[in-house]
């Protein structure tokens, strides 16, 4: 987790629901792969194609408030986006992005000084770097470290029941 | 030190005194897979290596979302469900039988001081009954599948007082919708919301209902109600000491406290495109409307088509609108024929549908397009939510839907 990475940013707004991360009427989908080009549609159709292997997301506050889908965290995850920083996250959407290795990290400031297309220097659980000025983040707490460090819930579930 | 009543819900099931931010694995009550989500859950399961469920008899299956079908591969999710169920012992399957949410107190299986999870956000409706239930994810549900046990943060509580007798006008839903105005969408992230108070305790298991349902829309993990003699009719069990001891102590400690007056609550909107855009109906009196909705989880329950019935009797919806009718269950749907109110609510021109989730989630049964305005009694208004990201969703309570269909316009009685 201390592995520090440069990625691209794509600011989103307050409140990014999980309608429009992915709309009700793709998620019965057989795989994440299909409902990719579908990611924020209903607010930005464009920005799934735009969104590169790497790149990362800055939001205010709120994300992934709504349902409970967990194609929402994954979809994100299958785009490639490294890491979500946001003022603050809806619980549903934080535990399913959490069990499937999605890396998201609180950060109140972030977000009001970002401008798209900039890039950020990202320390997970120490802080991040943009324009030469550092922000501090949080680590996550012992539980959430173990599922994360076990690359995810199904395979800290595999371990538990014997499996590699 | 005492406690809010979450945290004692909580520490009865882990058999110790809990406090916010303790984290707990708890023994899961029950759990529900709905028709989405089944498929995905169901191979998470498999990828897992469990060999069997922890417990046949404690999971219920509801399909909802996708009946009846509207996409050639909608009804995958049935036959997995249905190969799951028959290979691993479930008897509690609902195929037909109502949205998930209305299903789960109704059908006796969540009862007071219950712990469920479901995969869908709105299972937080069952805090109605006095019981701890939240939505999670497919992953968290295959792990309780094989396990029947959960981690949890215990929650720090918002305690909202609310006393006196609500206008005529008004239903608990202008009143939560109201509380989720003040709070925002995001002010009970992580926490539990609990109800108290002489307006509460007058309302019906239904109208608490309501307001459960909705605790998700201001984030909140939960919204509980201490369970009382009318939970324990409607839930069919005895009101023991051991449920009796469910309530919050004098000296709990909450996060905050939030006071209304009912006589101060109006008739309300959530206006396009966020819940928490709660503006008066009189500010909007006179939009034009081109469909009403009356039913979800939120709304679908007999009261609520009793009190649209009580506008429309003898009379007929604007002639270019569109009302549709979604009782929550099949028992509602059967209640409702048999005294006499589908029968008013058909002659005033309403469409009425089986129960499900349908329209609510933007899957079928009334889709709208660009521009067209509609008032809806579910939870939720997001942009593109019933239909395209160019309709505009106001939601509201049976009543005021039934006023805005009759004139056309928005209104309330």
């Amino acid at each position: 987790m201390s592995n520090t990475f440069t990625a691209k940013i794509w600011v989103l707004g307050d409140d990014i629901d999980t309608d429009i991360i992915l709309p009700t009427e793709y998620l019965a989908m057989k795989s994440v792969e299909e409902m990719k080009p579908y990611a924020f549609s209903p607010l930005r159709p464009e920005l799934a194609g735009l969104i590169k292997p790497g790149d990362m997301i800055v939001a205010g506050k709120n994300f992934g408030c709504g349902s409970s889908r967990e194609q929402a965290p994954e979809v994100v995850k299958a785009l490639g986006i490294s890491c979500v920083v946001a003022k603050s996250y809806a619980r549903i959407f934080f535990r399913n992005a959490i069990n499937n290795g999605l890396l998201l990290i609180e950060n109140p400031d972030l977000y009001d000084e970002v401008t798209e297309g900039d890039s950020a220097e990202v320390t997970p659980g120490k802080e991040i770097l943009y324009k030469g000025k550092k922000y501090e983040i949080a680590s996550l707490p012992d539980n959430l470290l173990e599922i994360l460090e076990a690359g995810g819930l199904v395979k800290a579930m595999r371990k538990r029941n014997g499996l590699s | 030190m005492g406690q809010t009543l979450i945290e004692k819900v909580i520490g009865r099931k882990v058999g110790k005194d809990v406090k916010p931010g303790d984290i707990v694995t708890v023994p899961v009550d029950w759990c529900m897979v709905d028709d989405i989500m089944a498929p995905f859950a169901i191979s998470k399961f498999e990828e897992m290596g469990f060999k069997k469920v922890w417990d046949p008899d404690k999971v219920v299956l509801i399909y909802d979302h996708f009946l009846p079908a509207s996409q050639v591969d909608d009804s995958r999710h049935f036959r997995v469900a249905d190969e799951f169920a028959d290979k691993y012992g479930i008897k509690n399957v609902h195929r037909t039988d109502g949205i998930c949410h209305q299903l789960m107190t109704e059908a006796g299986y969540v009862g007071p001081g219950d712990i469920a999870f479901g995969t869908d956000s709105h299972t937080v409706t069952y805090g109605c009954v006095g019981a701890f239930s939240t939505g999670i994810g497919y992953t968290e549900m295959a792990g309780i599948l094989g396990t029947g046990s959960l981690w949890i943060k215990v929650p720090e509580t918002i305690r909202v007082n609310v006393e006196g007798k609500l206008a005529d006008n008004v239903t608990s839903k202008d009143l939560i919708l109201r509380i989720i105005g003040d709070l925002t969408a995001s002010g009970a992230t992580y926490m539990s919301l609990e109800f108290g108070g002489s307006t509460i305790d007058d309302m019906t298991i239904a109208s608490r209902m309501t307001m459960a349902n909705m605790a998700v829309e201001a984030g909140a993990k939960c919204g509980i109600f201490k369970p009382d003699e009318k939970t324990c009719d409607y839930c069919n069990v005895e009101y023991t000491d051991d449920i009796k001891s469910l309530k919050a102590d004098e000296d709990a400690k909450y996060y905050k406290v939030l006071n209304y007056k009912a006589e101060d609550i109006v008739p309300v909107l959530a206006c396009p495109s966020l819940v928490d855009n709660i503006k008066p109906v009189s500010e909007y009196k006179g939009t034009k409307v081109d469909q009403v909705f009356l039913g979800s989880c939120t709304n679908g329950r007999l009261e609520d088509l009793h009190a649209a019935a009580e506008v429309l009797k003898g009379k007929h919806v604007a002639p270019y609108v569109n009302m549709i009718v979604t009782p929550a269950s099949r028992k509602i749907y059967r209640q409702a024929l048999a005294d006499g109110t589908l029968e008013i609510l058909s002659d005033a021109g309403a469409i009425i549908t089986t129960p499900g989730c349908g329209l609510c989630c933007g899957r079928s049964g009334g889709i709208l397009s660009d521009n067209e305005v509609v008032v809806a009694t579910n939870n939720r208004n997001f942009l593109g939510r019933m239909g395209t990201s160019k309709v505009k969703i106001f939601l509201a309570s049976p009543k005021t839907a039934a006023a805005t269909a009759l004139a056309g316009t928005i209104q309330s009685i």
